[in-house]
């Protein structure tokens, strides 16, 4: 009941992206992996997501493998990859992209009652429930982002930079709000931030990463205080 | 009077133009492909309704028949060509060649193939309404019950289209996947099998455009290229992604064709039809009706 990662190595066009990267995530935890501009963060999780086939090594999920499956299959099972840049569809109106994960559930009162869960958490998306999601602020998209993924019933989250571009406040209730869906959901969360220190903050386990390669892995909490990972990564 | 008489021509043709446009928006917009292919899928769909109005007797049924055909070949070309296309076509300028390439291939072979089973010559339609045109007093209307048919046919199918879009979840899929390719997979959306979908559609209202308009002429192979050729303009001047821009664009192409015949001259057909062509791509490459600033890649 875990997220496993070994040894995985993923090309992005010519250039090696991520080089054997091996980590875990225990069931319930929050990781975050951290790092700055061209690490190979999001390459790591676009293959996670199956947007992209990886070169070698192994990634499973509940002791399934999740490598070379269709992104579509992998979201049917829970695995929910928030894309970066407000990953929403401007045309489509908010209440549509809440609904897009509804369209293959079965089971139509639940997603009925999972919309419901999302307006309780992001009352704002309620507000703004027939504009178009190119109409809404920065903060606004990355609620509905979110909100889209937990619309689909999520056991892993994978949210790859959801602060970028926002204010300081915005980021601070995001990200509040990812820790809280953590606990009450019980959800498995990988979250990708070049924001290190916002991000350590809110998570169980910290992973650095640094053109491709892992650095450190560590908790959060000792992340925090390690002085080397303060003058590279926190700015101080 | 000419005036009048003008734009009742006017909206015949524009109707049947503004099916073909929507039928090439349909792909276009869900996988950026502009499928030259689709004359030759409009022909052979209207071949089967053909034979189908040959055994039966009754238009309606080749009407049919040829809307499923055009669904079937649509769905056809989608799943056992383009996808693999596109799996081997990755990356690189090759991405912008080979689907036009591969389209106007699979034009060729479709005609070739129609040609060889039902030759060159034309063949006719009887259309279900007479041809001739309405009278007022002792004027007669360029204007007659097959043209009010075409209207009614074409103006029930945009509306149909614009219920599958906006009301249903197929249309939501529909549309997410064409904005959206990527957040359509990862909310769960299988975007593969909604393109097949979207093929099927555009087959569907090339087969139809393919019927009405021979029941106006004639059959032969290469009876939908000019078809094609307005049907694409119609599809740039509405701005190429917008179904409701792919309709105003048929009409309004529609409207321009027959007055420049009408107070011009016969020979203005392809002058009108590419003037408006250079123009909007010169004035607007946007389209005329795209709510977008510029053309999405």
């Amino acid at each position: 009941m875990t997220l496993v990662v070994n040894d995985l190595t993923v090309d992005h066009g010519s250039i090696r992206a991520v080089s054997s990267v091996s980590f875990t995530v225990p069931t319930g935890q929050l990781a975050t992996i951290i790092g700055a501009n061209g690490a190979g963060k999001t390459t790591l999780l676009r293959a996670l997501s199956g947007l992209i086939q990886p070169k070698s090594g192994s990634a499973t999920w509940q002791s399934n493998s999740i490598l070379n499956q269709p992104p579509e299959r992998l979201a049917r099972a829970g695995i929910l990859h928030v894309a970066d840049g407000k990953s929403v569809i401007a045309e489509l109106s908010v209440k549509e992209n809440l609904s897009l994960p509804t369209l293959w559930q079965r089971d139509k009162k639940s997603a009925k009652s999972s919309l419901d869960s999302v307006f309780q958490i992001f009352p704002r998306l309620a507000e703004r429930i027939n504009q178009n999601a190119g109409t809404l602020s920065g903060g606004e998209r990355q609620m509905l982002a979110i909100g889209r993924a937990i619309v689909a019933k999520p056991k892993l989250l994978l949210l790859d930079e959801p602060s970028l571009g926002l204010a300081p406040l915005i980021v601070e209730q995001i990200f509040q709000t990812i820790k809280r869906l953590q606990t009450e959901m019980k959800l498995t969360v990988v979250l990708v931030e070049q924001n290190a220190m916002s991000a350590l903050k809110i998570a169980d386990e910290g992973i650095v990463l640094n053109l491709g390669k892992v650095v450190a892995v560590d908790s959060a909490q000792k992340l925090l205080n390690d002085p080397a990972v303060k003058a590279a990564y926190l700015g101080f | 009077m000419k005036l009048f008489d003008t734009f009742l021509t006017g909206l015949s043709t524009g109707s049947i133009y503004s099916l073909m446009s929507i039928a090439l928006v349909l792909v276009w917009r869900s996988t950026r492909v502009i499928n030259f292919a689709q004359a030759g899928q409009a022909v052979l769909s209207t071949y089967v309704g053909y034979e189908i109005i040959v055994r039966t007797n009754s238009f309606w049924f080749g009407l049919i028949a040829a809307m499923i055909a055009g669904a079937a070949i649509g769905a056809l070309i989608d799943f056992f060509f383009m996808r693999a296309l596109f799996k081997r076509v990755k990356s690189g300028p090759i991405v912008l060649v080979a689907p036009v390439v591969a389209t106007l291939g699979l034009l060729g072979i479709i005609q070739a193939i129609t040609g060889f089973i039902w030759g060159l010559d034309n063949k006719s339609i009887t259309p279900p309404v007479t041809t001739g045109g309405f009278t007022i007093g002792d004027r007669t209307l360029p204007f007659g019950p097959l043209n009010l048919l075409i209207v009614v046919a074409v103006t029930v199918s945009l509306l149909i289209l614009a219920i599958i879009f906006q009301r249903t979840n197929i249309g939501l899929s529909l549309r997410a996947s064409a904005f959206s390719p990527e957040i359509s997979k990862l909310s769960g959306i299988k975007v593969d099998a909604i393109r097949t979908f979207g093929w099927a559609l555009s087959g569907a209202a090339g087969g139809l455009a393919g019927i009405l308009f021979v029941s106006n002429s004639a059959l032969n192979p290469n009876a939908m290229d000019v078809l094609l050729v307005f049907g694409f303009v119609s599809a740039v001047i509405g701005g190429l992604d917008s179904l409701i821009g792919a309709v105003a664009g048929g009409f309004v192409l529609g409207m321009a064709i027959n007055f420049a015949v009408a107070y011009i001259d016969t020979q203005m057909i392809f002058p009108t039809t590419f003037l408006i062509l250079i123009l909007v791509l010169l004035l607007k490459p946007s389209g005329l009706f795209s709510r977008s600033k510029g053309r999405r890649d």
